[in-house]
C-alpha cells in the first residue's frame, strides 16, 4: 500500500496559543481512518491544515508524493499557487455545517465543481451525478433547493458533491455534529458504504462506536499532539494512556 | 397658465429625469462594488483611501457635490462650465450614489459566512469565480431591500438638479412656480415622482419575487 497522505513535524499557532505541536501522520490508499479526542485538542485544526484552508507555521504536507508544504529551516513552505490547485483536486471535504450552496438547486451543487473546475463535460457530469444521488438516496431531490431539505439529506448532497470531483482521499469534519441523532445514522450509513468501496477516509468524529467499527485506524489527540493511535479496538476498547481513559469514560457516562 | 400647459411643459423635462436616473444608476451600482472591494481591502492604505472617500461623500449635502462637480473645474482651472450639464450631474450622482451603495454591497458581502468561501475553495473554484458564482447571487438577493430604499430616494433627488439649473422635470416645475405664481407645479411635481417611485417599486417588488425561489 502506498502513502496518501503525509504530515512530518505539523506545528500551528494562533499567535501565542499553539493548537499543534510536532504531530505527524500518515494515511495509506483505502484506509479510513478516524481522529477522535476533546474538543480544543486540535482536531479541526488538523483536517484545517490538511486541506489547505490553514496555512501549517511548520512541516510538510504531502499528498501523493507531492509536496504542497516543504519544511525548510523549521518553516512550511507551500508550493506555488498552480501546484497547490492540482493538489485540492486529490482531496475533499465534507464540513459539518454542509456548506451547500443556497442558490444552487441539488444537483447544480454537485455538477457545478467538476464543470467548472475540471472543465469537465456537462453531459458527462450530469450521468455522474445523477448516480451519485441515486447512490445517497436522493434521486427524486435533484431539482430541490437545500434549504428545502432536512439535515441529513443536505449532508448527504455535500457527500455527493465531494465525490463528484473525484477525489482520492475524502475529509469528515465532524460530519453529523450539527445533526439530530436520528439523523445521524444515515450519514454512517453513506460513509460505511464507502468504506467498504475502499474509499480512503479521515474522519473527525465524535461517534466512537461508528469510529471503532468503521475505521482501520484511530487516533487520539489531545492539546494538539496525538497520545495514542492504532487498531481501533485497541484504541476504544482498551486505552492505555490516562488521558483517553478518562476521556472514553466521560463519553459513556453521557 | 393652464394645469394642462404646465403637465405638458414640465413633462418635456421628464426625459432628462428619467437620463440622470438611469445614467447614475448604470455607473452607481458597479462604481459602488468596485468602492465596496477596496473598502474591504487587506491594504491599509487603500481601505484608509476609500473609507475617506465614503465618510466625504456621505457627510456632505448632495446639492454641495453637484456644485462642486459642475463648477469647481471653473474655479480651479478656469475651465469654461459646458452648457450640457448632463455630463457634471450624473458625476456627482454617480460618486455620491456610489459610497451609499459601497457600503450596502459591503454588509451584504460581511454576512456571507465563511462557510461558503471555505466549500468553494475546497472545490477549487479561484477567488474571482467564488466571488461571482457563489457570493455576489447570494449577496444581491439579501441587499435589495436596501436597495430599493435608495433607488426611491435617487427618483426624489434627481429634483436636487435644479441648483445647477439642469433642465429637468422639477426644474422647469420651479421656473414655472416662480413666473406663475403657482403652487401647483409642486403638486404636480409630486404627482410624478409618485408614480415614478411606484413603477420602481414594482420593478423591485417583482426582482426580489424572482430571487424567492430560496432561502
Amino acid at each position: 500500500m502506498s502513502k496518501l497522505l503525509e504530515i512530518n513535524h505539523c506545528r500551528k499557532q494562533f499567535g501565542s496559543n499553539e493548537v499543534l505541536t510536532d504531530l505527524s501522520l500518515s494515511v495509506e490508499e483505502g484506509q479510513v481512518l478516524s481522529i477522535i479526542g476533546p474538543s480544543g485538542s486540535g482536531k479541526s485544526t488538523l483536517l484545517r491544515c490538511a486541506t489547505l484552508l490553514e496555512t501549517m507555521d511548520g512541516g510538510d504536507l504531502i499528498y501523493l508524493g507531492n509536496y504542497a508544504a516543504r519544511d525548510t529551516d523549521g518553516k512550511a513552505v507551500y508550493a506555488p499557487p498552480a501546484e497547490l490547485q492540482k493538489i485540492r483536486g486529490m482531496f475533499g471535504l465534507v464540513f459539518q455545517n454542509f456548506n451547500l450552496f443556497p442558490h444552487y438547486s441539488v444537483l447544480k451543487n454537485v455538477m457545478e465543481p467538476p464543470m467548472l473546475v475540471q472543465k469537465r463535460k456537462a453531459s458527462e457530469v450530469r450521468e455522474e451525478a445523477e448516480a451519485l444521488l441515486e447512490q445517497m438516496g436522493l434521486a427524486d431531490k435533484a431539482d430541490a433547493y437545500p434549504y428545502q431539505l432536512s439535515g441529513g439529506q443536505q449532508q448527504r448532497v455535500s457527500i455527493a458533491r465531494a465525490l463528484a470531483m473525484n477525489p482520492k482521499i475524502l475529509f469528515f469534519d465532524e460530519p453529523t455534529s450539527a445533526l439530530d441523532p436520528e439523523l445521524t445514522g444515515e450519514i454512517l450509513r453513506v460513509i460505511r458504504s464507502l468504506a467498504e468501496k475502499k474509499m480512503t477516509m479521515v474522519i473527525v468524529t465524535h461517534e466512537m462506536m461508528f469510529a471503532r467499527d468503521v475505521s482501520d485506524w484511530v487516533v487520539f489527540m489531545n492539546g494538539g499532539v496525538i497520545i495514542e493511535q492504532g487498531n481501533p479496538r485497541e484504541v476504544i476498547d482498551h486505552p492505555t494512556h490516562e488521558r483517553t481513559i478518562q476521556f472514553l469514560r466521560r463519553l459513556q457516562e453521557k | 397658465m393652464t394645469v394642462m400647459t404646465m403637465i405638458t411643459k414640465m413633462s418635456e423635462g421628464l426625459g432628462r429625469t428619467c437620463a440622470i436616473f438611469f445614467l447614475t444608476l448604470l455607473f452607481s451600482l458597479p462604481l459602488g462594488l468596485i468602492v465596496s472591494l477596496l473598502r474591504m481591502s487587506k491594504n491599509r492604505i487603500v481601505s484608509s483611501i476609500t473609507r475617506v472617500y465614503i465618510s466625504v461623500l456621505r457627510g456632505t449635502p448632495l446639492m454641495l457635490q453637484l456644485l462642486a462637480v459642475t463648477y469647481g473645474p471653473y474655479y480651479l482651472f478656469g475651465v469654461s462650465v459646458s452648457r450640457e450639464k448632463l455630463i457634471p450631474v450624473v458625476i456627482a450622482f454617480s460618486l455620491n450614489y456610489a459610497a451609499y451603495f459601497a457600503e450596502i454591497y459591503r454588509g451584504g458581502i460581511e454576512s456571507i459566512g465563511r462557510g461558503q468561501y471555505e466549500a468553494a475553495e475546497v472545490l477549487g473554484y479561484s477567488r474571482t469565480q467564488c466571488f461571482t458564482r457563489i457570493i455576489l447571487p447570494q449577496v444581491i438577493k439579501r441587499i435589495i431591500p436596501s436597495v430599493t430604499n435608495e433607488v426611491v430616494t435617487l427618483v426624489k433627488d434627481t429634483s436636487m438638479a435644479f441648483t445647477v439649473a439642469y433642465q429637468e422635470m422639477f426644474t422647469i416645475g420651479k421656473q414655472i412656480a416662480n413666473s406663475q405664481t403657482s403652487f401647483l407645479p409642486f403638486v404636480i411635481a409630486g404627482v410624478f415622482y409618485f408614480i415614478f417611485n411606484a413603477i420602481v417599486g414594482f420593478i423591485m417588488g417583482r426582482f426580489e419575487k424572482r430571487l424567492s425561489y430560496y432561502r
